[in-house]
């Protein structure tokens, strides 16, 4: 039975940095220390977390001591703290990223007025999403996580809209119109689901579930729903422009960290939740999505001339991976798929994070992303580009990234059902990703033509290591894994914890 | 006996570490620099020497790190990757005091430095490695750790090279990926050093495996420039000269090679390849790359694209030599071959780097009587090109005179031919070089002269050369000494073909 502080420990994810947001939009002078620490205590919050998990096994917290089927209850375990770390240790990057971010724009004494606004709204929008996003994975219910969902959406679609220019705010319109689409089609899901079993707890319905039409509908609409949110192809058309032309730490976040949230929720509720409801058609339709997403992002990506829009094709093409992932773990709903699927996610996220980051100091830097001009500002900052380079060694799955372990799951995963045909777009993939990263890298590497055409003060500190710190910890992702792999069996064994003990 | 596998991660800390701290350095603390790197290979040399002793004794070195289910990195040493591991420290000494002789005054060179480090470490891990997974771990990092050498002028033509090694070894990199993937689907995870995967499976899965066994060779044969995935070798030569050492003795193509023995030997065991008939195969390539890269070479005038071709033709060799596995005198030419073209190929890339960095002369038709301006180099130049030909009494002649008799005992009549073809062709592409050096007479200024006092160039760019050539002579005259690189190799052999 988990004490009261265990409980206690799980409620601060979500209650400490809404509190945080509030507090920052109360406080309405640029409150400097207010986010860091917020994300700070989040960070140690989590890390205690884990280690309760490690001694206790999954944590089931009921909300207000209120049972199901009425109250809600929190649920932790090894897949939800996973993605809680994830969050954990990028908001972090991110919030830090950020101070130094909007500090370099506003001593730049080019609007300075413009860019202090930005950072007031920034924080508490941020703390808000961090919020949310804790709330989504810790979530026991498909009511409380669709509350979740749009309240993370609507974050993002703020969030993507700070930057204010014309073509940012019709992007991030486009972006609401199917943040809502997708929450609508979720909230219609959960509504047939709930008149046929007037169950809404995750665990209850997985006790219930069994094939049957409105079931079945139920599922349909919450997963295009939540495709959607993902921007998997062929849905993804809202999110190259909204995530190329925000503000670099809103990118950062956008990509690294909000669509994991619905992409963890699909994988979740296919391989635990409504499991005995999945048929092999349609994991094959998902996975052949899924290769489509590969190839269309990684070609796009390959034919940008701009920086952010050619990361943010490229987390297109990531998500095909993990949509790839389904049809392979059907046979194998175990350790190994789901280790595949999250070591992939925990990656991506920090490389991605890491990369638009990169890609934003070097946007701060010189004025604008054409890669074809930024030739020779590897001198200028080379650990910033050193850091880009090391996240796209994730991207195309080089050892010892996580990205690596996470495609050499899949492989053997693909080879061990005979199903060998996946393998070669998941290598393609690869190969696309190298293309792309290297296209910039490319450039980067190339003598300094000319003068040079680098605003010359230094980068500071706040803009150089947080996307090191980041591209390094996905680099070596591989050689944490024993620790992951403790975290995932955390539960005797079995990887997802059922309903309540 | 057991000795302790932290010497092997010592090993690998001993240039990683200089390597880190050699990033952050500022350019102009070039002593502390060059103080870190030799530090650093003295004490991998040393460790090294520890290594080898300890494996003579017969202790065995290993250590694993458990990553998930069925990946495991496992480092492992045994003789083979003692002759690779020590092949590449000696030589990573030598090439970085050429290197700081030859990067003097030249910017990046803290960049430089430090990834020449990360090559050194990657290359000792490829050779360390005891499982496909680590060797792909390594092999992988080994690419990206290149990349920033050969494009390290950063411009437009060293870039169009570095796209091009990128998009081989990246795409052989991918098939190796794939094919270790599905082999150890097959197999179960399997250590190299267990003679090869269970013989019921080649009954059950014959074909599948000779499919696999073409994948896995292309993915290491494209380091090793096997024909046709030779074409990134060539273009790479844009690089500085220290570079192309690095690529063609020290880390890269060696890196192939080295891959080959361990598929051949470890992997698929020499029982499996001989049931599924793959050998043949392996020599069919092999002759072909040999004979290739050595009619390419002739029609070069640019003297490091005839050296870069060359090397083609000479790392087969090694493919040769493991391609008759079967019959000991050509295992033992194949594998002595790996030390021995190493130390060849790096002399006369340290020459021609000299060349062209004191008077700027590139071609074969600028070197007109240059070894009257420079005999020192042009000595230890004609060492190395004749023990490419084959000569006694250098090492080259020791490598082929094994090849030569293995094929023999093979009755393999056709590698006997390509042999001795391959030879005069090497002397044809040589020789020329030799006699317009030593016998004509200088025309004109050379292109771009520089003055060193006292010797004719760069104390720190005549040594190196100096030295390996004096070893070139020194392993062939000593071949059959205690301690020379074939006793070694007849030491690996014995645990091949008892």
């Amino acid at each position: 039975m988990p004490t009261v502080s265990a409980s206690f420990w799980m409620v601060l994810p979500v209650v400490l940095p809404l509190a945080g947001g509030l507090l920052c939009f109360l406080w309405r002078q640029r409150s400097l220390w207010l986010p860091l620490a917020f994300a700070l205590v989040n960070l140690i919050v989590v890390i205690r977390l884990t280690r309760l998990l490690l001694i206790q096994g999954p944590l089931h917290y009921q909300i207000g001591g209120w049972e199901t089927p009425l109250g809600i209850v929190l649920v932790l375990d090894g897949p939800a703290l996973l993605m809680l770390l994830l969050t954990a240790l990028c908001g972090a990057g991110v919030t830090c990223y950020a101070r130094g971010y909007f500090a370099y724009r506003i001593s730049a004494q080019k609007q300075p007025g413009r860019h202090e606004r930005q950072e007031r709204f920034f924080w508490p929008l941020w703390l808000m999403l961090l919020a949310a996003l804790n709330g989504l994975f810790l979530s026991g219910d498909i009511f409380n996580i669709y509350v979740t969902l749009e309240l993370l959406s609507i974050s993002a679609v703020a969030l993507a809209a700070l930057s204010g220019k014309p073509v940012a705010q019709l992007a991030s319109f486009r972006y609401l119109l199917a943040s809502l689409l997708g929450s609508l089609s979720y909230l219609l899901g959960i509504f047939f689901i709930y008149r046929s079993h007037g169950v809404l707890d995750l665990g209850l319905l997985r006790a219930v579930v069994e094939p049957g039409s409105s079931m079945t509908a139920g599922l349909v609409l919450m997963s295009c729903g939540l495709l959607l949110k993902s921007a998997a192809f062929p849905l993804h058309f809202w999110l190259p422009p909204a995530h190329a032309n925000a503000l670099a730490p809103v990118s950062a976040i956008l990509s690294g960290l909000v669509i994991k949230g619905s992409l963890y929720l699909l994988f979740r509720f296919w391989f635990d939740t409504f499991a005995s409801l999945i048929s092999p058609a349609a994991l094959n339709v998902i996975g052949m999505l899924g290769i489509l997403a590969v190839f269309w992002g990684g070609i796009l990506a390959l034919l940008q001339q701009r920086l952010k829009l050619l990361v943010a094709y490229s987390t297109v093409s990531q998500v095909g991976y993990f949509l790839i992932a389904f049809p392979l773990a059907y046979h194998d709903a175990t350790l190994s798929v789901w280790t595949a699927f999250l070591f992939m996610i925990l990656a991506h996220g920090c490389a991605k994070v890491a990369m638009f980051m990169a890609a934003g100091t070097m946007y701060l830097h010189s004025g604008h992303d054409r890669m074809r001009d930024l030739h020779g500002i590897r001198l200028v900052m080379p650990l910033t580009v050193f850091a880009y380079g090391m996240a796209g060694v994730n991207l195309m799955g080089l050892p010892p990234s996580g990205g690596f372990v996470g495609k050499w799951l899949l492989l053997t995963g693909a080879f061990d059902d005979g199903q060998w045909w996946w393998s070669v777009a998941i290598m393609a993939g690869g190969l696309l990703a190298a293309a792309y990263v290297f296209r910039v890298m490319s450039p980067l590497f190339q003598a300094p033509v000319g003068a040079s055409i680098f605003d010359g003060r230094p980068t500071p500190a706040l803009l150089e290591w947080p996307p090191l710190v980041l591209s390094l910890i996905a680099l070596l992702l591989g050689l944490f894994a024993p620790g992951i792999m403790a975290l995932l069996t955390a539960n005797g064994g079995a990887v997802i914890s059922g309903g309540l003990p | 006996m057991n000795g302790s596998g932290w010497l092997l991660v010592l090993i690998m800390l001993s240039s990683f570490v200089p390597g880190i701290i050699i990033f952050g350095l500022p350019e102009d603390r070039v002593r502390l620099r060059t103080t870190l790197n030799l530090c650093g290979s003295l004490i991998k040399i040393g460790l090294i020497v520890v290594l080898n002793v300890g494996i003579y004794l017969g202790y065995s070195y290993e250590i694993r790190l458990p990553l998930v289910a069925g990946m495991e990195v496992y480092l492992h040493a045994d003789p083979l990757s003692a002759l690779f591991t020590t092949l590449s420290s000696v030589l990573w000494l030598l090439t970085t005091i050429y290197a700081v002789g030859y990067l003097e005054d030249s910017p990046n060179r803290s960049h430089f430095f430090g990834y020449f480090s990360l090559c050194v470490t990657v290359t000792i891990g490829i050779a360390l490695a005891g499982n496909l997974i680590t060797f792909i771990l390594f092999y992988e990092m080994l690419t990206l750790s290149t990349y920033p050498l050969i494009v390290h002028r950063g411009t437009p033509q060293s870039l169009r090279a570095g796209r091009n090694y990128l998009v081989y070894t990246l795409g052989g990199g991918a098939l190796f990926f794939l094919a270790a993937a599905w082999l150890q689907v097959l197999t179960g995870p399997m250590d190299f050093g267990s003679d090869g995967f269970a013989s019921h499976l080649v009954v059950e899965h014959g074909p599948l495996l000779s499919l696999l066994f073409v994948l896995l060779i292309a993915g290491v044969g494209v380091k090793a420039a096997l024909v046709p995935l030779h074409g990134w070798l060539p273009q790479a030569m844009i690089a500085p000269a220290p570079v192309s050492a690095l690529l063609h003795a020290v880390a890269v193509v060696k890196a192939g090679a080295f891959g080959i023995v361990r598929i051949v030997l470890d992997v698929y065991g020499l029982e499996n390849m001989i049931v599924l008939g793959l050998l043949p195969l392996l020599t069919f390539v092999a002759t072909l790359t040999i004979l290739w890269g050595s009619f390419r070479a002739l029609q070069q005038d640019d003297l490091k694209r005839r050296l870069a071709f060359s090397t083609i033709s000479q790392i087969s060799y090694i493919g040769l030599g493991i391609s008759l596995a079967d019959h000991r005198l050509a295992l033992i030419g194949g594998l002595v071959h790996l030390v021995h073209q190493g130390i060849m190929k790096i002399t006369l890339f340290f020459c021609a780097g000299n060349l062209a960095e004191t008077l700027g002369v590139h071609r074969i038709s600028e070197m007109r009587g240059i070894a009257r301006r420079m005999p020192w180099t042009m000595g230890a130049f004609t060492v190395g090109a004749l023990g490419m030909i084959g000569l006694p009494p250098t090492a080259g002649f020791v490598s082929k005179w094994f090849l030569g008799l293995g094929a023999l005992s093979a009755s393999n009549w056709v590698v006997v031919a390509v042999l001795m073809l391959s030879s005069l062709l090497n002397a044809a592409y040589f020789l020329p070089i030799l006699i317009t050096a030593w016998f004509d007479r200088p025309v004109g200024p050379w292109p771009d002269e520089k003055n060193f006092g006292r010797f004719e160039t760069r104390l720190m760019l005549l040594c190196p050369p100096l030295l390996t050539a004096a070893v070139v002579l020194l392993i062939g005259v000593l071949a059959e000494a205690q301690i020379s690189p074939l006793a070694w190799v007849r030491f690996i052999v014995e645990g091949y073909l008892p």
